[in-house]
C-alpha cells in the first residue's frame, strides 16, 4: 500500500467511440494541493468523476484514500467532497437546508452544530434563510464548498470551482483551499486560471484525454525548456502576425502591451528574431518562460508528439 | 422595426422544428398519443356492451325454464357461464363482480304458467355501474311477452291473450336508483391517484437529473433503495389525503352510501399506490426531462383512464382491450373500491383483485430498482 491518497494507472473513458480519458496514471501525495488543467473538453470532469465513482472506467485500475475506485465506491464517497463543475445543490431549498440535507446524507452527529459551524466558517451565517437559487456565483461556490467539506473529508475533489467568480471571491477561496490543505487535507482542482495554478503545489495538465505534463511549476517549466522573448513597442499586431510565420516560432502570444515570443529551439528562434531587435522602435528582453507560455504551447499542440514522448 | 420581419419569424420557425426532431421521445408521443387515443376511442370502446356474464338458480328444471333462459341469451345481452347454481354461490358470485345477472327461476314456474297466476320471475342486476346493465335490463323485461310465444301455443294459446304469461321482476343491487355518482365517485379515487402519483414520482427523480443536482447526489454515499423510498413515501402520504378527501366528499356531498370496512379500503389503496409510485420512478429512470416525464405519465394514464372500466363498461370492450385492462393497476382498484364501498366486500371478496395489483407493484418495483443508475455512465 502506498502513502499516496490517489493513485491511479491507465484509466481509460470512451463515449460513444470518442476516448475522452485515455490512458490517465496519477499520484498525489497527502495535504498537497494540485492543479488539474487542460483546455475544455480534455477530460478533467471525466476524471474527477471516475475517480470518486460516478463514472466507471473502461480500462484502468487503482486507488483513492486506499479504496479501490471500482469495488469500493461507497467508501471513497464517505470520505472524498467532491465539488461539481456545475452548481448542484438545490436552489429551491436555503443555504441551511442544503447543509442540513447533506449533513444527513452523510450520517452526521451533532448535525446542527456542524451546520451553524459550517455556516460560521464560511461567513454564511447572516444569510442562512435564503434560498440557495438566489446567490451570486461567488457566494454559491462557497455554499458549495461547505456542504462539500461538512462531512470532514480526506480528499477534495473540485471542478472549476472559480469560474465565475469575482478575482476578491476567488482569492478568498483559494486562501481557504490552503488553510484545509495545511490541516492535512489533499485537493484535486480543476482550473483554467493560471494564476491559480501557481498556487498548487504541483500541476497536472491534460490535453486530448492524455495526461502530457506534471510536477511542480518550476519542473515543468524546467523540463519544456522553451526559449522566451519578450518584446514591447508599438503596432504590436502587425508585429505578431509578422512574427508568427517566422520559423522557430512557436508561439506569440500578447500580454497587455508585450508579446512573448517561443519556440522550443532556440537557435532557429534566435535566427529568425535577430532582424527585429535591430529596429530601434521595438524593444527586446530575454526572459523565462511561464506557466501560461508552456500551456499555450501545449494547447497549440505543437509539441504534442514531443512531450508524449518525453514523459 | 415594428414591422412584421418574415426573417425573424423564419428563425424562430427553423429553430423550433429543429429542437422538435432533436427531442426525439417528446417527438414520438406527438404522433403516439393521437394514435393510442384513436384506437382505444375508435376500437376498445362500446357503451352498449353485450355477453354480460349471469348465473341461473333453477328451483325448477321445466321446458319453460330452458326455453326461457335461451330466449335470454338469444338477446344477444346475457351469456350465462355454466350451470346453474344455488342461491348462496350465486350470491357470491354477484358480490364479487364475476356476473352482472342472476336469474332465479322459481319453484313451480311451469305449473304457475299453465294455471295462469302470472308467477315472478326474479332477475338480480348488479347494479353499480348504470351504464354497464342499463340496456341489458330493458331488454330482459322485455321477455315477459315474447319469451314463450313458441311454447304457448294449441291449447295454452289463450295464456298469452291477457297479458304476459308471467311477469319480470328486476332486482337491482347496490344502486338501485341508478344513480351515475355511486359508481363515478368512487372510481374517481383511482384515477385520481394514478394520475398524480405516477406523474409526481416521475418529475421527481428526472427534476434532479435536469437541474443537474443528480450529479451531487450520487457523488454522496446513499444507497439507491434509499433515494426511492424516500422520495416515494411522501408522495403516499399525498395519496392518502387524496383518498380521504374522496371519501368524504363521496360520503357528505355524493351521499354515497359507505358500505364496508375503511381499514380495508386503506390497506388497498396503500398497494395502488405504491404501484403507481413505482411506475413512476421507473419512468424517471428512463426520461431525460421533465417534459418527456409528463408524457410518459400520460401514456400511461391514458388507457388506463379508458381501458379500466371507469369511462366506459370493462365488459363492452373486445378481449384485447380486456386483456390490457386486466394487467392495469387502476382496473382491479376500481373494482376493490366499488367493492368495498358499494358492496361491503371484505377481505375474501376483493383478493382476486389484490394480487395482481401486488404483482404488479413488485414487477414495476423491481425494473425501477434495475434501471435506476448509481452512476453517470
Ligand atoms: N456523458 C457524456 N456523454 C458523452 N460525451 C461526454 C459525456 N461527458 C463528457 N463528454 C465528452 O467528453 C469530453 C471531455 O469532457 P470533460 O471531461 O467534461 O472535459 P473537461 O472537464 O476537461 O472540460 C468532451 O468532449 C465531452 O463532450
Ligand atoms: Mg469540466
Amino acid at each position: 500500500m502506498s502513502d499516496a491518497v490517489i493513485d491511479v494507472q491507465g484509466l481509460t473513458k470512451s463515449f460513444g467511440d470518442k476516448r475522452v480519458v485515455d490512458d490517465v496514471s496519477l499520484r498525489v501525495g497527502k495535504g498537497q494541493i494540485y492543479g488539474f488543467l487542460g483546455p475544455n473538453g480534455s477530460g478533467k470532469t471525466t476524471t474527477l468523476r471516475m475517480l470518486c465513482g460516478l463514472l466507471t472506467p473502461d480500462a484502468g485500475s487503482g486507488s483513492c484514500l486506499g479504496y479501490d475506485i471500482r469495488r469500493q465506491a461507497a467508501e471513497i464517497k464517505r470520505r472524498t467532497g467532491y465539488m461539481t463543475q456545475r452548481f448542484s445543490l438545490y436552489e429551491d431549498l436555503t443555504i441551511r437546508e442544503n447543509l442540513s440535507f447533506v449533513a444527513r446524507l452523510y450520517a452526521l452527529d451533532r448535525l446542527n452544530a456542524r451546520v451553524d459551524a459550517a455556516l460560521e466558517q464560511l461567513g454564511l451565517t447572516s444569510r442562512q434563510k435564503q434560498l440557495a437559487g438566489q446567490l451570486s456565483g461567488g457566494w454559491k461556490q462557497r455554499l458549495a464548498l461547505a456542504a462539500c467539506i461538512l462531512h470532514e473529508p480526506e480528499l477534495l475533489l473540485l471542478d472549476e470551482p472559480t469560474a465565475g467568480v469575482d478575482p476578491k471571491a476567488r482569492r478568498d477561496f483559494w486562501d481557504q483551499i490552503h488553510a484545509l490543505a495545511g490541516a492535512g487535507l489533499t485537493v484535486l482542482v480543476s482550473t483554467h486560471y493560471m494564476d491559480e495554478a501557481e498556487r498548487c503545489h504541483e500541476i497536472l495538465y491534460i490535453a486530448y484525454g492524455r495526461l502530457i505534463a506534471k510536477g511542480t511549476i518550476k519542473d515543468v517549466i524546467a523540463t519544456h525548456n522553451l526559449a522566451t522573448w519578450s518584446v514591447e513597442g508599438p503596432n504590436l499586431h502587425l508585429l505578431s502576425r509578422e512574427l508568427q510565420q517566422l520559423p522557430g516560432v512557436d508561439t506569440v502570444a500578447a500580454f497587455g502591451t508585450i508579446l512573448h515570443v517561443c519556440g522550443h529551439d532556440e537557435a532557429s528562434l534566435e535566427k529568425s528574431i535577430a532582424p527585429y531587435r535591430q529596429r530601434p522602435e521595438l524593444h527586446w528582453e530575454r526572459s523565462s518562460p511561464s506557466l501560461e507560455d508552456i500551456f499555450i504551447q501545449l494547447m497549440s499542440g505543437l509539441d504534442t508528439n514531443g512531450l508524449a514522448a518525453k514523459r | 422595426m415594428t414591422l412584421f420581419s418574415f426573417s425573424r419569424f423564419w428563425a424562430i420557425l427553423v429553430k423550433e422544428f429543429i429542437q422538435m426532431r432533436r427531442d426525439r421521445l417528446t417527438f414520438g408521443m406527438m404522433m403516439g398519443v393521437p394514435l393510442l387515443q384513436l384506437l382505444l376511442f375508435g376500437y376498445a370502446i362500446n357503451t352498449d356492451p353485450k355477453h354480460l356474464p349471469a348465473v341461473a338458480v333453477v328451483a325448477e328444471n321445466s321446458a319453460f325454464a330452458r326455453s326461457l333462459l335461451r330466449a335470454m341469451e338469444n338477446t344477444g345481452y346475457i351469456r350465462f357461464i355454466g350451470a346453474p347454481v344455488s342461491e348462496a354461490t350465486a350470491d357470491l358470485m354477484i358480490r364479487r363482480g364475476e356476473v352482472q345477472f342472476a336469474v332465479h327461476i322459481p319453484p313451480h314456474f311451469a305449473e304457475d304458467i299453465v294455471r295462469g297466476k302470472q308467477p315472478a320471475l326474479l332477475v338480480e342486476a348488479d347494479a353499480t355501474d348504470p351504464v354497464a346493465t342499463g340496456n341489458a335490463v330493458a331488454a330482459l323485461q322485455g321477455l315477459d311477452t315474447m319469451a314463450l310465444i313458441h311454447d304457448l301455443k294449441g291449447p295454452l294459446a289463450d295464456l298469452q291473450k291477457d297479458g304476459a304469461p308471467f311477469e319480470v321482476r328486476l332486482h337491482k343491487r347496490y344502486n338501485a336508483e341508478g344513480i351515475t355518482q355511486y359508481n363515478i365517485v368512487p372510481g374517481l379515487m383511482g384515477v385520481v391517484l394514478t394520475m398524480t402519483m405516477v406523474m409526481m414520482t416521475s418529475l421527481a427523480v428526472t427534476r434532479e437529473r435536469e437541474r443537474g443536482t443528480m450529479e451531487n447526489l450520487l457523488a454522496m454515499p446513499v444507497l439507491p433503495m434509499e433515494v426511492m423510498l424516500g422520495k416515494i413515501l411522501p408522495y403516499i402520504v399525498v395519496g392518502y389525503v387524496q383518498v380521504a378527501i374522496i371519501v368524504v366528499a363521496a360520503r357528505y356531498l355524493f351521499m354515497v352510501p359507505l358500505m364496508g370496512s375503511l381499514p380495508l379500503l386503506s390497506l388497498a389503496a396503500i398497494i395502488f399506490i405504491a404501484a403507481n409510485l413505482a411506475v413512476g420512478f421507473t419512468f424517471s429512470t428512463m426520461a431525460t426531462n421533465q417534459l418527456q416525464a409528463m408524457q410518459m405519465s400520460v401514456f400511461f394514464f391514458l388507457p388506463s383512464l379508458l381501458l379500466s372500466g371507469f369511462m366506459f363498461p370493462f365488459r363492452g370492450m373486445p378481449v384485447w382491450a380486456q386483456v390490457i385492462g386486466e394487467v392495469l393497476p387502476l382496473t382491479h382498484f376500481l373494482r376493490i373500491v366499488r367493492g368495498i364501498l358499494l358492496k361491503g366486500n371484505g377481505w375474501a371478496d376483493i383478493w382476486p383483485d389484490m394480487w395482481p395489483v401486488i404483482t404488479f407493484l413488485l414487477l414495476a418495483a423491481a425494473l425501477a430498482m434495475i434501471r435506476y443508475r448509481r452512476t453517470l455512465d
